[in-house]
């Protein structure tokens, strides 16, 4: 099973969102997201500036199995993306919490963190994926 | 070794080389080259040599079983070749008159009926030059009807999440906007997900049907109904033909435009990028808008129709059918089975699935939709050996290989994890069935004994198992002197 980080919220697509309590969030995929696609090859990610709405595509992950739309969990603005990860998409199976970041979105709409999965709900997706 | 490896400065190919330099004077000076091409210079037995090895390297329907899910890859019989090059019909230039052309025309213009029989549709452009550009065709098509109707909102197009992936890339470059559907646990789509999607903003829905999780929607006239009341269309991808020949037809399902891939269901060689043939069929109410040329019959004559007798249509997708050979090899497979001979494809097609889906069951493969009946194709996941042993689904891909099968199609759909989707076709006997489900028996006790072994697969192949994830991440695709 996973690591599911429990001061990191979650979507059922397998984001996960870090609060930085200044209005503003991180965004990447879970650890188990890239176990799922395995080893990424390229990232397409937004660009600063860019809006986002939650639950709209806004990146894209591609590894030798498949290319995945990644979903924003919350919408607002894009004020910064991981810029390293165009040289280094390993990045992502490596640290998918850390490291691995995709983009920090400025929120529009704080109240949306709260829809969100906590670490237990996201375990029990996993789980049910399984079966 | 490439080619240009080989190369040495002044040897030449007589039997390769054109006979005389063409005569330039005619081009204007800056269409023409300042530099002679960069070719190779090889002997002739170099160049024979050379291609005769590459052949023999090649993993093809005409040397192995070739149970590649979604692709269709069945035996082409040799018959529709040879007609096919018939001296008349290849030296047949494309801009001959019609007056030079009517055998030609004569095939097209039946080809076009029996798609249209077959499929129950109105009526059939074979224009398109690809699966690819039929589904483009299709979708302009849908456009261009919502347009004359002055129904401009409509900018949604929807596609199931099992949908091959040119289906939204499709509506994406027609302008439309994707709305993903849910399938179903049992592999269905999510009727009522549908219905709570669809409203004046759909402008159709893309389905294949049998989707590709190798199972027969049971709900199609349901979601036709609920499409069609919202004001949308229905698109019908041909991928999956081969399941249902002459047994149902897309028109009898509700569906308003479909194309065909006859380079997989009418047996032409295909793979490796073409050409393929991707006519489109339609219902009533889109016969305006079919590309063009499409042939014709006035009494004993046959006559392109062109834009001037079809003003509405899309237009044209290519300047020539350059793909006239697909065309005519598929008229005389057509041709060769017949009424009877079509609904006999979509019978063994999906009994020898069946038959491999249970035989796997039995030995140990767990099936993705076990509550299902498989059709032409079925999956299998592979996520419990893969967990348990440690052995995934490339490695017993790869493995497939050693025994001398080529390997199933792998991680797709997406939807379903470690997945191998298989789809023997209607041209296999059950002994070479029997020869690939005793392969994977046999690799399941390997990965039991010696994993290791069947990860590093293949041992047999001209190459080992290679890194795919460098080659994707260092792109090494052009040649240039000196660079190896």
């Amino acid at each position: 099973m996973s690591n599911v980080p429990n001061d990191l919220k979650y979507a059922k697509s397998h984001e996960w969102v870090r609060d930085e309590e200044d209005g503003t969030v991180f965004v990447g995929i879970t650890e188990h997201a890239q176990e799922l696609l395995g080893d990424l090859v390229f990232v397409e990610l937004p660009e600063v500036g860019d809006t986002v709405d939650a639950g709209s595509e806004c990146a894209v992950v591609e590894s030798v199995k498949a290319a995945s739309d990644v979903y924003s969990p919350v919408s607002g603005e894009v004020i910064a993306i991981n810029e390293a990860l165009a040289d280094a998409p390993e990045t992502v199976n490596q640290d998918a919490f850390g490291d691995g970041w995709l983009f920090q979105v400025k929120l529009s709409a704080p109240a949306e963190l709260d829809d969100l999965l906590d670490a237990d709900a996201y375990s029990e997706v996993m789980e049910s994926e399984e079966h | 070794m490439l080619i240009f490896e080989q190369s040495k400065s002044g040897r030449y190919a007589p039997a390769q080389s054109p006979l005389d330099k063409a005569d330039l004077s005619s081009l204007p000076e800056q269409f023409r080259r300042k530099r002679s091409a960069a070719l190779p210079e090889v002997s002739e037995m170099q160049a024979v040599r050379h291609y005769t090895r590459l052949s023999r390297k090649n993993f093809s329907i005409d040397t192995q079983f070739y149970p590649l899910g979604s692709c269709t890859m069945k035996y082409n019989p040799r018959a529709c070749n040879s007609l096919a090059s018939l001296p008349g019909l290849v030296s047949r230039h494309p801009e001959a008159p019609e007056s030079h052309s009517q055998g030609f025309m004569a095939c097209m213009y039946e080809l076009q009926e029996m798609l249209r029989e077959v499929t129950g549709m109105k009526a059939v452009s074979l224009s398109p030059a690809a699966g690819a550009q039929g589904e483009f065709a299709g979708v302009a098509m849908i456009r261009a009807y919502h347009e004359a109707r002055g129904d401009s909102a409509r900018c949604e197009i929807l596609a199931p999440d099992a949908a091959h992936g040119t289906n939204p890339a499709t509506a994406v470059m027609c302008g439309y906007k994707v709305r993903e559907i849910p399938t179903g646990p049992d592999g269905d789509v999510d009727l009522e997900a549908l219905k709570a999607v669809v409203g004046p903003q759909t402008a159709g829905i893309m389905l294949t049907n049998p989707s590709t999780l190798g199972v027969f929607d049971r709900k199609i006239e349901a979601i036709a109904k609920t499409v069609h009341e919202a004001g949308g269309l229905l698109y019908y991808d041909g991928a999956n033909l081969n399941a249902i020949l002459g047994k149902v037809r897309p028109g009898t399902m509700g569906f308003d435009v479909i194309h065909m891939n006859l380079h997989k269901t009418f047996s032409t060689p295909h793979g490796g990028g073409g050409p393929g043939a991707g006519p489109v069929g339609v219902s009533e109410r889109l016969v305006p808008y079919l590309p063009v040329p499409m042939v014709t019959r006035d009494g004993d004559h046959y006559r392109w129709l062109t834009e001037q007798d079809c003003p509405e249509s899309i237009g044209r997708l290519t300047a020539f059918a350059g793909n006239a050979g697909v065309l005519l090899r598929a008229y005389v497979y057509a041709r060769m089975l017949g009424r009877e001979g079509m609904p006999r494809v979509a019978e063994f097609s999906t009994l020898n699935a069946n038959y491999m889906l249970k035989q796997l069951q039995s030995i140990g493969f767990q099936a993705a939709y076990p509550q299902r009946r498989a059709t032409h194709e079925f999956i299998i996941t592979l996520k419990k050996q893969a967990r348990e042993l440690g052995v995934n689904t490339m490695d017993f891909a790869k493995r497939l290989l050693d025994y001398g099968f080529h390997a199933p199609t792998t991680y797709f759909p997406l939807l379903v994890p470690e997945c191998l989707l298989i789809e023997p076709t209607e041209t296999e006997d059950k002994a070479t069935l029997d020869g690939f489900i005793d392969a994977m028996g046999r690799i399941l006790e390997e990965a039991k004994e010696d994993p290791e072994m069947v990860k590093g697969a293949p041992y047999t192949l001209p190459v080992k198992r290679l890194d795919d994830v460098k080659a994707a991440r260092e792109l090494d695709l052009a040649w240039r002197p000196g660079s190896n």
